[in-house]
């Protein structure tokens, strides 16, 4: 009577299995393990295994598997213990060139892996670490970009031997004043040609003294330059963070100027900090040679065109208001050594505009000196600026230069660190930060396990009292469901945060719900005075629109929440709408099959244990 | 196992005037509360720092209040955090602030004074108050979404007297909670939105089967009046209606016991939305489509029992 067709068991078996199979690397745990990476894209070579495993040897520390993937090595050790040794010892041994991070390897057995079978991603309220989110200031990268057309018309017309009164900023664009209009039509047809100074829409100004031009940046040249300085912050935040050495950060662009950089796992979570907090640009900047810096700072009496800073000795320091490269132009900065003297060194590279701004700027300046201003965007708005270099230019250069002079190896890293990390090109201030502790993190993993448990438990047995051999159907149902959930939830490769698992424990209170619409109707049909068999049919078909139309109201909100939510509540939202799909399969068709198994091939049913 | 041996025959429309005097009640109460003591709201609405400390042993809350006076954090609000080795410290958002890292440093260090054994960090927020403004107009137009999404579902699936029936109840759900919430001074963060969703979700659930109910019941029972249909529905369902909402309430009390402080008010506002949203699914969203005048011309055409199809509400 009750019967489906073998093709829908098959189905719900088949469902079952892929469930279970893709639940099943949840149980393996982690590995403590070590990630190696080369810095600078290097390959992971056969001696460097070699080298690893005699430094590991030597040091007793014996390890449990190793693994390569691309310029990743992983390997994996047997306790926090060896891996926490292993890593002093690994980054003692391989210095700058290679980065040693700290990790947990997933102990999925391989051929499971090759399923693509893996865990859920904990969240950082669940396993430790830290979440940053920073917020690009854009009014200052656009004034960069203003500031950087002044310089540009500035060197133009004087290329050309143009005179003017005055070039500035104001407010989105430039005003150039000039004093026939001979000059001006002159100046129009420079800034045409000019390629760097393509995007200006330029105009004549009428009335005043003198004869003016404005120019506006582009509407699109804006949004472009934004976007630009977005992409570069975040690359630049990449390198950064693999700097440190975290196993999987997360770094993306949320709107229009936000970056989210998350380090799971992170145990140092000062260093954390001190790295990403101290969001940073840096400024190339001509040493003023013509005042002197001494009087400057005793009479506070600073010559217009420079500003007074204090060198690293804390000396005072002249430097000209005129930016000659600023930190989103510098591509790269490494430390090395000089192969002539053996001496310490930092090798810099520009980009293009960079490298033909330094070479004018070296060509006339041979014997004087440069500076780097390192500027630091601190939370709250406060800015700091420093000067971490001052070198003589000994000849003229552009795109590649060397800054020598430095009296430690240790002093050339931290400056190509500083360099590196000053690439940015604008300053980033943290406008939210999170950061959950190691020890709080298992603790909410043990409660968040501990309340899913009970809570389904409490659940079985109520309903196994219940509606009996049909609360037991349920309660498979049920069990069904959460391995399908956790299932959908690794395939998709979701992150499971502690909200998320309230969103578990709900959904394992509410796919009831579909159930006892089921047996409540049932059991009115009963009660109506039908046979079982006709039961157990009008109970799944009547029950099926009203579980339907509940669902979809529910599954409404929380796709609403997933709109709205951030972090933490999307991951709610997320397994509530998963549960809610996953119970209407479990709770109507897992739990008819098996009614069905039954009940479904007898002729003659007297009583329902319901 | 039965809660309701018999068909239970409550007469619960005719008590629908009590109801609407206790609902309009609480409603004001609620408003009234919300007005005068307004919510604790978290550091996700608020902005500032919050930093979760355990100590070795029970925590010392005026050495604690001492040490941050002297370390210049007098404004600090501090509490435990569920045991007594747990505190944590709120510092409000400044103007001119220190950067988190270095506020929580000092925090660390200034706890860490005349205490034995070391005090480990757990939690450090930070929300700068720009996102927190943010957040909170996210929150308030996620509801409004929902709430909208959600009338537009019922108005297509049933028709507008039960849309309005229904989105009524969901504010009364919403407003009494944020009422108790506020009464009580819970605190007030993002999972407590998320919460108020998720509760939205439930209620709805509880009056659309109701709703389902008054549908299918309408033609069977052409000679009955609507208070009957509705009561008639009312009762049919209403052995699920406790089942459903116990179970649920099951494991949001286990959440509540053992999820541990982080998820408190998250469970406490879910508890608390579930009683309230099963009330407000019998006497408030059924009731005001009924004094709306819903009436069997509304749902006349009706479709093939059970088939799932939408039915038109035109009379």
């Amino acid at each position: 009577m009750n019967q489906y067709p073998a093709w829908k068991y098959a189905l719900i078996l088949v469902i079952l299995l892929i469930g279970g199979l893709y639940a099943l690397p949840n149980m393996f745990g982690d590995d403590p393990a070590l990630q190696i990476t080369s810095a600078r894209g290097f390959p992971i070579t056969p001696s460097l295994e070699t080298a690893i495993e005699e430094r590991l040897a030597s040091e007793k520390i014996a390890f449990k598997s190793k693994e390569q993937s691309g310029n990743r090595m992983l390997y994996r050790f047997n306790s926090t213990e060896d891996q926490i040794k292993a890593s002093s010892v690994l980054r003692e041994a391989l210095g700058d060139t290679y980065v040693v991070a700290l990790n947990l390897a997933h102990a999925t057995p391989a051929w499971l892996r090759a399923m693509g079978g893996k865990p859920m991603t904990l969240g950082l309220d669940l396993q430790g670490g830290v979440h940053f989110l920073m917020q690009v200031d854009m009014d200052t990268a656009r004034g960069q970009q203003l500031d950087r057309f002044v310089d540009d018309l500035r060197a133009a017309l004087r290329d050309e031997q143009v005179r003017y009164v005055s070039v500035r900023r104001e407010g989105n664009g430039l005003v150039l004043l000039l004093r026939s209009s001979e000059d001006r039509a002159r100046a129009l047809e420079i800034i045409r040609a000019d390629q760097s100074l393509q995007g200006l829409i330029v105009e004549e100004m009428e009335g005043g003294e003198y004869f003016g031009l404005t120019a506006t940046v582009q509407e699109q040249q804006l949004i472009e330059l934004q976007q630009t300085a977005l992409k570069q912050n975040i690359t630049t935040l990449r390198n950064r963070v693999n700097e440190i050495g975290v196993a999987e950060p997360i770094i993306q662009q949320q709107g229009a100027d936000r970056v989210v950089v998350q380090l799971p796992g992170m145990q140092d979570t000062v260093e954390a900090k001190k790295i990403i907090g101290a969001t940073a640009t840096l400024e190339y900047r001509a040493v003023d040679e013509t005042n002197d810096a001494f009087t400057a700072a005793q009479t506070g009496r600073v010559p217009p065109e420079s500003r007074l800073y204090n060198d690293m000795n804390g000396q005072p320091l002249l430097l000209s208001k005129r930016l000659i490269v600023s930190g989103d132009q510098l591509i790269g900065a490494s430390s090395g050594f000089d192969q002539q003297t053996g001496q310490p060194q930092v090798s810099v590279t520009l980009d293009g505009v960079g490298a033909k701004r330094m070479l004018d700027f070296t060509r006339d300046n041979v014997g004087n000196r440069m500076a780097v201003v390192y500027i630091e965007q601190k939370p709250g708005g406060r800015r700091t600026e420093e000067v971490i270099s001052v070198a003589v230019v000994r000849e003229p250069f552009g795109k590649r230069f060397q800054t020598t002079g430095l009296d430690s190896m240790s002093e050339a890293s931290q400056l190509a660190l500083l360099l590196r990390a000053g690439a940015l090109a604008a300053p980033m201030e943290i406008v939210e930060e999170r950061t959950v502790g190691p020890s709080l993190g298992k603790y909410n993993v043990e409660q968040g396990f501990k309340s899913v448990v009970i809570g389904f438990l409490l659940v079985l047995v109520f309903m196994a009292v219940y509606y009996r051999v049909f609360g037991m159907i349920a309660n498979l149902a049920l069990a069904a469901n959460v391995f399908l959930l956790v299932a959908l939830l690794s395939m998709l490769g979701a992150t499971l945060t502690m909200p998320g698992i309230a969103g578990i424990v709900l959904t394992v209170g509410m796919a009831v719900d579909a159930n006892v619409l089921i047996f409540e109707r049932i059991r009115e049909e009963l009660r109506a005075g039908n046979t079982p068999q006709a039961s157990i049919r009008a109970g799944y078909d009547k029950a099926f629109s009203t579980i339907a139309d509940a669902n979809i109201t529910t599954l409404i909100a929380a796709f609403v929440l997933f709109l709205f939510g951030t972090g933490p509540v999307k991951g709610f939202a997320v397994t509530l709408s998963l549960g809610i799909v996953t119970s209407m399969f479990t709770a109507i068709m897992g739990t008819r099959a098996v009614v069905n198994l039954i009940y479904g091939g007898k002729k003659r049913v007297a009583k329902l244990s319901i | 196992m039965k809660f309701l041996n018999k068909r239970p025959t409550f007469k619960f429309m005719s008590r629908r005037r009590l109801a609407y005097a206790g609902s309009l009640a609480l409603m004001a109460l609620s408003v009234v509360v919300l007005a005068t003591r307004g919510l604790n709201f978290g550091l996700d609405f608020t902005g500032g720092t919050l930093i979760e400390v355990s100590f070795p042993r029970d925590a010392d809350i005026d050495l604690v209040r001492t040490n941050l006076g002297e370390a210049g954090l007098g404004d600090a609000v501090v509490q435990t955090f569920g045991e007594a080795s747990d505190i944590v410290v709120r510092v409000p958002p400044r103007g001119e602030e220190e950067s988190s890292a270095d506020l929580s440093t000092v925090v660390l260090q200034a706890l860490q004074q005349g205490v034995e054994g070391e005090v480990v960090m757990r939690r450090v927020e930070f929300v700068g108050p720009q996102v927190g403004d943010e957040l909170a107009e996210q929150g308030i137009l996620a509801v409004v979404y929902a709430l909208i999404g959600i009338f537009l579902y019922v108005m297509m699936r049933f028709q507008w007297r039960f849309s309005a029936g229904a989105v009524a109840s969901l504010v009364h759900d919403v407003v009494i909670t944020m009422g108790v919430l506020s009464l009580l001074q819970m605190e007030f963060d993002l999972t407590v939105v998320a919460a108020l969703l998720a509760l939205i979700g439930y209620s709805l659930n509880d009056t659309i089967v109701v709703f389902d109910r008054i549908r299918e019941n309408f033609p069977r029972m052409r000679k009955s009046t609507p208070v009957e249909v509705i009561d008639a529905s009312i009762n049919q369902t209403l052995s699920r209606t406790i089942m459903t909402g116990l179970t649920t309430l099951l494991v949001l009390v286990a959440l509540y016991i053992f999820g541990g402080e982080i998820i408190h008010a998250f469970a406490f506002t879910l508890i608390f939305g579930i009683v309230i949203g099963t009330y407000s699914s019998i006497w408030v969203a059924s009731a005001i489509s009924l004094e709306l005048g819903v009436s069997k011309f509304d749902l006349l055409q009706v479709e093939k029992e059970g088939s799932g199809t939408p039915v038109d509400s035109q009379p």
